[in-house]
Parts: C-alpha cells; sequence; structure tokens
C-alpha cells in the first residue's frame, strides 16, 4: 500500500459509479416526478451529512448546528428568487410595491439593504459559498484557536442554531418570519415549477452531490485526510508534529459549512421555499443521526443513511404519526449503542469482502500483475474500531 | 532581571521559570542549562515538577514568570507549533501515536514537510519522504511492520514508533518523558542503545525513575523536589549528595 | 428607550422584571443543579434533563388531580408529596437509564450526546400518547394564590416567593450532599480517580447510577416547581434545554457556585431586555452575549486553572 497511493482504490470507485447509476439512471426511471421532486429535496440533506463525515467522522468536530449553514445557503438563495418575483407589476396591489409581501405586510416600506445585493444572480451564487464560509470561519477561529471542542463545541453550535431561528423567526418583517421565504417562482424568468425545470433541477443536484463526493474524496486521500483522523485521535500529538491544528479544524469545518450551504440553496430551488424549520436545534441534530445512520466514516453511507432515514420518516409519519418519533429516537440509541458505523460498518464487515472477491477474480482475468490494495478511506478504519 | 537579554552559548537555557496553578508552585524560580550534544537526565520524587518542566519548554504550560531560550530565541511567547518548528521535539509518557493509521503514515505525518492546511492537501509522496521513512523505520526498529497498523503494535513498538515519529522531523532537542516506562529487560536495552545512537549530534532531555536506565545513558543529572532544583552534576555526584539521599530515603 | 418613564416607574419596572426575572433564575437553578451534578461531576451530556424535568411536571398534575378527587381535605398541602413523588418517579427513570444506555458511553461524551436526545424523543412522544398534546396546568391550593402588595406599583406573587424558597433549600440540600456527605465525597472521588475510587473500595457502579438518578431526581423537583408558573407540554421540557447547558457551561462546568451566579445574571438579563425590546430579541441579546463571552472565556466564569 506504501507505494501504491491511487486517488480511489476499485471498491471507491464502484461505490461512486453505484451512487451515480442511481442518481441518474435508476432513480428518474423508477419514480414519478413528484417522488423524484422528493428523493431530490432528500439528496440536498446528503450534503450536510457528507460534510458532517468530514468533520465530525474523521475529525472528531460535533457540530450540531450545520442547520445553520443549509439555511444560510438556502436564505440567500430564497432572496434572490424573491425578489425576482417581486417585481411592481407583480406586487401592484401592495401599500408598496416591488418588496417582498411579508415586508409588505409587516409595513416595511423600502427594501432593506442588505437584500439590495440579492438581486444580482452572481453575487448570490457567490454569496451562498462566501456568506457560510465566512461565518464558520469566524466561529471556527474564535473557538478552535483557543481549544474549545468536543462537547462543548457541540452546546455551543447549538446554541447559535437556536440564536439564529429566534432571529428569524423575530424578525418577520426582513426574513419572513416562521413561514420563512415562500412562493418562490422562476429563476431568470425561467419557472423552476414545472415537471422539466424538477427534472432539470435534480439533474444538476445530483451532478453537484457526486461533485461534492469526489472533492472529499481528494482530501480524504491526501495527507490532509489522514491528518483530520490524527488530530481527533491524538490532537496533541498532530500540534507537536508542529501542525497548527487550529487551521486544519477550521479548514474542515469551513468545508463542511460549505457543502450544506449548497445543500441549502438546492433545496430552496427544488422545494420552492425555505423556513427556518430547516436551521434550529432539531433539523440540525437530524442532520447528524442521517450521517450517523449511513457511518459516520464513509461519505458513500452518509449519502445512503440520509436516503434511508428520510425515506423512513415519509413513510412512518403519513402512516404511523405517532411511531415515528419512537423509532427516529429508538434510531439515535442504536446507532450510538450498537451500530457506531452504522450502514457502512455493517457493508464493511458482511458485504465488502464478497465484492472485493468478485471484483479482483474479474481483475485476476484481464491482467495478472499484483495484488489489489486492500481498500481504505472510505470505511477502512471500521476494521479497527471493531478490533478495539 | 538582568540575564534575561543575555544571549548564551547553551543550547538551552532556562532562568527564573515559574508556573504556579492556583498558588502552587509547580516550577519554582528554576534555572537549567542544556549543552550541545548533552543527555541531560531529569529525576525526582513524584510531584517534584519533572514533567511539568517539559510542558513548559514545549509550550504545553504557559509559564508565570521567567524565560526559556532555545538558541537563544526566546520560546516561552510562542505557541506549541511554533516551537516544534524551532527544532524541539516532545515525547509523552504515554505512546501518543495514531493508531488508527499505519505505521508508515504515522512517520509520514511526521516528516516536517506540509505543514499548512494547503501544504497537506498538496503533499506528494515522493522519494525523498519514502527513503526518509525507511531509514527512520530501520532505526527503531519497525522496517518490517511499516504497513501494520500502528493499533496492533506492542506497547514497546509504539514507543519506539513515536521516538521515530520525533527523529524524522531530526529535532536539534528532543525531549523524552519516561522513554522505557512498562518496557521489556530487552526492549529497555534495545531503548538505550537507539538513544545512544540518536543522540550524535542533537541533545536530548529525559525524564526517567529507572536509575540503572539513567545511569546507562546520562552525561549529566538534575534533581529536581518541589519545583526546585535540589542537586546537579554527574550521576555519581548526585547519587552521594546527602540531600538527595535524604529525599529519596528520608521523612 | 428610557425618556418615556419617570426614574420612580424605571424602578419599579426594574423591581417588577427583576422579580419576574427570579422566578425565572429559580427554574434555570434548579434545572441546571441536576445538570450540573451530572454534566459536572460525571462528565456526561444529557440531552433528556428537560423531559425528566417534564416528568416531575407530570407527576405533580395528577398528584394534584388525584388530590382534588379523592383527599380534598389534603389538598392544600398535596404540593409536598408531589415533589417527593417527582423526585423519587425522575430518579428512578434517571437509575434505569444510567443502567441501560449511559454506562455504556462514559468514554464518549458525543455519543451520549446523541443517545440522550433520542431518548428524549422517546419520552416526548410517550408523554404525547399518555397526556396528548395539549398542554396540563395544575390547580394551586388557595395559600398559593394572590401577592403580596410591596408598594402600590410592585406586587410579588406567593406562587413565586414559594418557588424561590423551594429553590434555596434544594440548592443548600444539593451542596450539603455533594461537598458534605459521604455520597458526595465518593461522587467527587470517582470522578477523579475512578481506577483508585475503585480500588479503594467504592462501588464506581453504584455511585454512577446514583448521581445520574439524583441529578434526574432535581430535574423531577424542577419540573414539580416549573407547573406553579407554567403549564405543561410534552415538549416544554426542550424549550430549556439549550439554555439550561450554556448556564451550567457558562457558570464553569464542575462549580456549584458558578452555576448558580451564571443562572442569576442570564435569567436577569433576559427578563430585564424583555420589557424593552420584544422577548424574542432580549433571548437573542442574551444567547449571543454568552456565547460571545464562552468564547473569550471557553473554561466558564468559574474554574480553577489546573495542573494537566
Amino acid at each position: 500500500m506504501t507505494s501504491n497511493k491511487s486517488f480511489m482504490s476499485r471498491q471507491e470507485l464502484l461505490g461512486i459509479l453505484v451512487v451515480s447509476a442511481l442518481l441518474f439512471i435508476v432513480m428518474p426511471l423508477a419514480m414519478d416526478i413528484f417522488r423524484l421532486n422528493l428523493f431530490g429535496k432528500y439528496l440536498t440533506y446528503a450534503f450536510v451529512a457528507v460534510g458532517l463525515v468530514l468533520c465530525w467522522g474523521k475529525c472528531g468536530i460535533l457540530s450540531l448546528g450545520q442547520g445553520v449553514f443549509f439555511g444560510l445557503g438556502g436564505y440567500c438563495m430564497a432572496m434572490y428568487l424573491k425578489l425576482e418575483s417581486s417585481t411592481p407589476e407583480a406586487t401592484a396591489i401592495q401599500s408598496t410595491p416591488g418588496i417582498p409581501d411579508f415586508m409588505d405586510w409587516n409595513q416595511i416600506t423600502a427594501l432593506p439593504w442588505f437584500w439590495e445585493p440579492f438581486n444580482s444572480l452572481t453575487f448570490t451564487l457567490l454569496a451562498i459559498i462566501v456568506v457560510p464560509a465566512v461565518f464558520a470561519f469566524i466561529i471556527g477561529a474564535a473557538m478552535f484557536k483557543r481549544r474549545v471542542g468536543g462537547v462543548y463545541f457541540a452546546i455551543i453550535t447549538q446554541a447559535i442554531a437556536a440564536i439564529l431561528t429566534i432571529l428569524i423567526i423575530g424578525q418577520q418583517g426582513y426574513t419572513g418570519g416562521v413561514n420563512g421565504i415562500t412562493d418562490l417562482r422562476t429563476l431568470k424568468g425561467w419557472d423552476i415549477r414545472t415537471d422539466d425545470a424538477k427534472y432539470i433541477l435534480y439533474y444538476v443536484n445530483g451532478a453537484l452531490l457526486v461533485g461534492v463526493l469526489l472533492l472529499s474524496q481528494i482530501v480524504l486521500k491526501s495527507k490532509l485526510g489522514r491528518l483530520l483522523v490524527a488530530v481527533r485521535d491524538q490532537e496533541d500529538r498532530v500540534r507537536f508534529s508542529g501542525y497548527d491544528v487550529s487551521n486544519i479544524k477550521i479548514f474542515v469545518f469551513c468545508f463542511a459549512a460549505v457543502f450544506s450551504a449548497i445543500g441549502g440553496a438546492m433545496f430552496t430551488l427544488q422545494v420552492g421555499f425555505m423556513s427556518p424549520s430547516f436551521v434550529g436545534i432539531v433539523p440540525s441534530i437530524e442532520m447528524v443521526i442521517f450521517c450517523a445512520v449511513g457511518g459516520r466514516l464513509s461519505i458513500l453511507g452518509a449519502v445512503y443513511g440520509t436516503l434511508l432515514v428520510n425515506w423512513a420518516k415519509t413513510t412512518f409519519s403519513e402512516t404511523f404519526p405517532e411511531l415515528w418519533l419512537f423509532g427516529l429516537g429508538g434510531l439515535f440509541i442504536a446507532v450510538v449503542l450498537v451500530f457506531p458505523n452504522g450502514l457502512s460498518g455493517l457493508y464493511q464487515s458482511y458485504l465488502a469482502p464478497l465484492v472485493d472477491r468478485v471484483v479482483s477474480a474479474g481483475k485476476r482475468n484481464s491482467r495478472t500483475d499484483a495484488a489489489p490494495p486492500p481498500s481504505s478511506g472510505f470505511g477502512a478504519e471500521t476494521t479497527a474500531k471493531a478490533a478495539e | 532581571m538582568n540575564t534575561l537579554n543575555n544571549n548564551t552559548d547553551f543550547l538551552l537555557s532556562i532562568e527564573n521559570l515559574t508556573v504556579s496553578f492556583d498558588g502552587f508552585k509547580a516550577v519554582d524560580d528554576l534555572n537549567l542549562y542544556v549543552d550541545e550534544n548533552e543527555i541531560h537526565v531529569i529525576i525526582g520524587p513524584n510531584g517534584a515538577g519533572k514533567t511539568t518542566v517539559l510542558d513548559l519548554i514545549c509550550g504545553r504550560t504557559r509559564s508565570t514568570d521567567g524565560s526559556i531560550k532555545f538558541r537563544n530565541k526566546e520560546l516561552t511567547s510562542m505557541r506549541e507549533h511554533e516551537i516544534v518548528r524551532e527544532g524541539v521535539g516532545r515525547k509523552f509518557q504515554n505512546p501518543s501515536i495514531y493508531e488508527d493509521l499505519t505505521v508508515f503514515e504515522n512517520l509520514e505525518l511526521s516528516f516536517p514537510r506540509g505543514r499548512s492546511v494547503w501544504g497537506a492537501l498538496t503533499f506528494q509522496r515522493d522519494q525523498d519522504v519514502k527513503i526518509r521513512v525507511h531509514e527512520i523505520a530501520e532505526m527503531v526498529f519497525l522496517n518490517e511492520l511499516l504497513d501494520k497498523q500502528a493499533a496492533l503494535l506492542s506497547h514497546g513498538q509504539k514507543q519506539w514508533l513515536e521516538i521515530g515519529m520525533l527523529l524524522i522531523q531530526d529535532p536539534e532537542l528532543l525531549m523524552l518523558d519516561e522513554p522505557v516506562a512498562g518496557m521489556s529487560v530487552s526492549e529497555r536495552k534495545q531503548t538505550a542503545k537507539l538513544l545512544n545512537e540518536i543522540t550524535k549530534g542533537r541533545s536530548v532531555m529525559v525524564v526517567e525513575h529507572d536509575m540503572k536506565f539513567v545511569e546507562d545513558i546520562a552525561h549529566r543529572v538534575t534533581v529536581l523536589h518541589q519545583g526546585k532544583i535540589l542537586s546537579e552534576g554527574s550521576m555519581a555526584k548526585v547519587q552521594a549528595d546527602p540531600n538527595v539521599i535524604d529525599v529519596y530515603l528520608g521523612h | 428607550m428610557f425618556a418615556d418613564y419617570t426614574w420612580t416607574e424605571l424602578g419599579s419596572i426594574f423591581a417588577m422584571q427583576g422579580f419576574a426575572g427570579l422566578i425565572l433564575f429559580s427554574v434555570f437553578v434548579l434545572m441546571a443543579l441536576g445538570l450540573a451534578i451530572i454534566f459536572g461531576q460525571m462528565g456526561v451530556i444529557n440531552m433528556a434533563h428537560g423531559e425528566f424535568m417534564i416528568l416531575g411536571a407530570y407527576v405533580t398534575y395528577l398528584c394534584s388531580n388525584f388530590f382534588e378527587a379523592y383527599l380534598p381535605a389534603l389538598f392544600g398541602i398535596y404540593f409536598f408529596f408531589a415533589m417527593a413523588l417527582a423526585f423519587l418517579a425522575a430518579g428512578t427513570l434517571g437509575a434505569l437509564v444510567e443502567w441501560s444506555l449511559i454506562r455504556h458511553l462514559y468514554k464518549r461524551p458525543l455519543d451520549t450526546l446523541l443517545a440522550t436526545w433520542g431518548l428524549s424523543l422517546i419520552l416526548q412522544q410517550a408523554y404525547r400518547s399518555i397526556f396528548g398534546a395539549r398542554e396540563v396546568g395544575v390547580t394551586l391550593p388557595n395559600w398559593l394564590l394572590g401577592s403580596v402588595p410591596l408598594t402600590d406599583i410592585i406586587e410579588i406573587p406567593i406562587n413565586g416567593i414559594f418557588v424561590m424558597v423551594l429553590t434555596f433549600v434544594i440548592a443548600i440540600a444539593v451542596y450539603f450532599i455533594l461537598f458534605r456527605s459521604r455520597m458526595g465525597m465518593q461522587t467527587r472521588a470517582v470522578v477523579q480517580n475512578r481506577v483508585m475510587a475503585g480500588a479503594v473500595g467504592i462501588n464506581t457502579e453504584k455511585v454512577d447510577r446514583n448521581t445520574f438518578a439524583l441529578g434526574c431526581g432535581i430535574a423531577g423537583i424542577a419540573g414539580s416547581a416549573f407547573t406553579m408558573i407554567g403549564s405543561t407540554g410534552p415538549t416544554a421540557g426542550q424549550l430549556y434545554i439549550v439554555d439550561t447547558f450554556l448556564i451550567v457551561v457558562f457558570g464553569g462546568a464542575a462549580s456549584l457556585v458558578g452555576t448558580i451566579a451564571s443562572s442569576f445574571a442570564i435569567s436577569q438579563a433576559q427578563s430585564t431586555m424583555e420589557f424593552f425590546l420584544s422577548g424574542s430579541m432580549a433571548k437573542v441579546l442574551t444567547l449571543l452575549t454568552v456565547v460571545g463571552i464562552l468564547m473569550l472565556r471557553p473554561q466558564g466564569l468559574f474554574s480553577l486553572k489546573i495542573r494537566r
């Protein structure tokens, strides 16, 4: 393994291909557009879950405030779309035409200054990345430079999620309050509510998710990826090997924040609204469970975990609403007590050896040199964890 | 504080160093000097402040007062990773290695290149790295185990791995906290040999309880007691010092 | 914003808001005391702490109904029975949770956090299934109703005074249990050196269970007190959990005095600001200040500089 450090092992490549096939071929064929749109909505949470794998699973930083970044991305997108649908003609019946309807309802007579730049799509797209990154940087720098970590970090990020939710709900004239920013229609004149648009947005979302997976894979396969694990397990040793640990943590926290924000923006586009119910404490900690169910060490697992939990949530809360909270609560306890490595852990211990055999058998037929190295990165640590 | 600005020929000079934890002085007005190429051992009863002195030098604990100069550079105001980059390496009492990674990866992460976030992202495992890792692994008796996961090593092998992780950084001052604690007799002998080899061209500070081991390696010994120096000099001189005998055997 | 009021009016406003703040302070202290024991002494994050509190509130509600229907003669003092029962119920549940869940997770604080969050969801749904989604309130006996006039503007409600006295008594009791009793000594011994404590004959598992149960039991009493000033619903506990954690962290996790002082500071700041700003902005500002200070002083306000 020391000489062969390629970007992806065979197993990992296979994993990415399977996810891509599922997203781009199987699901669009198997579902009508209503279900596919719902599936696309679930996938936007997967962005958050993948970020959490890097941040929590690999580097040991548990953020209970990822909804904040999901919300920041989503609100940036929603502000642009809202402004586009609030032309003076479309809002002629308001006492102040040309501003979003909820502002008019709250007796606001001019567009607030921080809404102005969101008239520009370029600015909006930049803001979706930059705003959460800067916000994460400020939180990260303040906390990690002072060595705040572990449960303290978790509690403080949770408090920040609470603060932002209260702020959004309280300032309804500027934010749309508890209803959020609704009734979003067009993007540069293109109606995002039609079936065609939903198909296109679904594919864009899928492509972005695969992009995020590949980006994460690059990070995990670099020395930085191994440093993340090192920081999680022996923070002091990393520091006394000449690394500035806080910079590593700030980086991975910002990285995860940007992923979440992209997910949030895609959520707004596909679902057509954004509200504080995706920002606060409860959604933020649910996003952690998506990641945990998939396996906190596996970026692909995070995608499957997100899909599975959300599918279960929709199914159960439709048929047995009382049971769902019991189920979700039980899930939290089970992934901690019974299977801490989630779906990917189960895959690694039961299915992976099988797949490995099939893959390497195929390989022996085509090329007879060098045996394949055991896979690492996506879930190799699971074996070590299990051995402890 | 007229001594603070004076440059010295010593590699490391600690002057008037004091640290107090809520009034309790763990290290009290300490003066200590380490020469180039010297193996300096610190001994003393439990709670004498030995580990605290190492913590202070490497920046893990902040001093209340006094100065620590390494090649005439003040360390007390530097952050840990900056001190490491100046050339001070520190081994902890319990082996602190990355258990989830292989021996090779452990050594590679300690290789002094690509230490910024961007540097780590673009780090290439080139020929230089591989040669150096193999060289160090050979030195610390782990060249057969490079692909093994570090968690699976024996206790003694973990200690050696950590020493290897320090050696690959080629520090000018190496600080070892109880390097042979928990080792078998043969591992202990091997470690003494290892230390004698790696001290060529660098200074080493060792905190140790094992007197036989100290006798084997020490050029100079400092005995700490309640944060102060009780005695200093060669092992023979220290062992004959009535103050030392009193502290270890008396009460 | 002060210009519209005269000095005497301002004084009264501050006094009244201050008193409202004192009631909030009492609830915070009662909840935070339990949490400070569990988090500060054991290092366990109990996200279901609010649900333990609500259990106490529901027990009190049941007692109130029971006495009203079957023992009207004793209705005046039902509250004391209710508190004892609330303590026992929450403590027993706590011991059960420690045995089935927490003890497997002592070395994994982040996982405890997730597991207890799951527990809180289960408890919330259980309350909803048993007691319904609507909020319930208890009937207060006559002697707790009404208020004491201080000046012609300021009136102090009796139930508020009662809650405060209760808080005071419980805080003292906790102090004695933790720092003056054998149980407290054993708890602190186990926290500081588990192996050594075990070696000198302390049953560490039992100590853990008792400590956790004690923390939960105090939350149960907090719930009992809570019924006097607010109504009880399945999710009422969750509203307080983040505030309470901030209080404990802000005060310095292991310090009882710190916990009480930070409860005081936070509740006073919030209720005083509430009068001038909207409730939500008062809360935002209070929480922001606390988070800001914690970023500057992560170890909390009251904590010792220790030797690592």
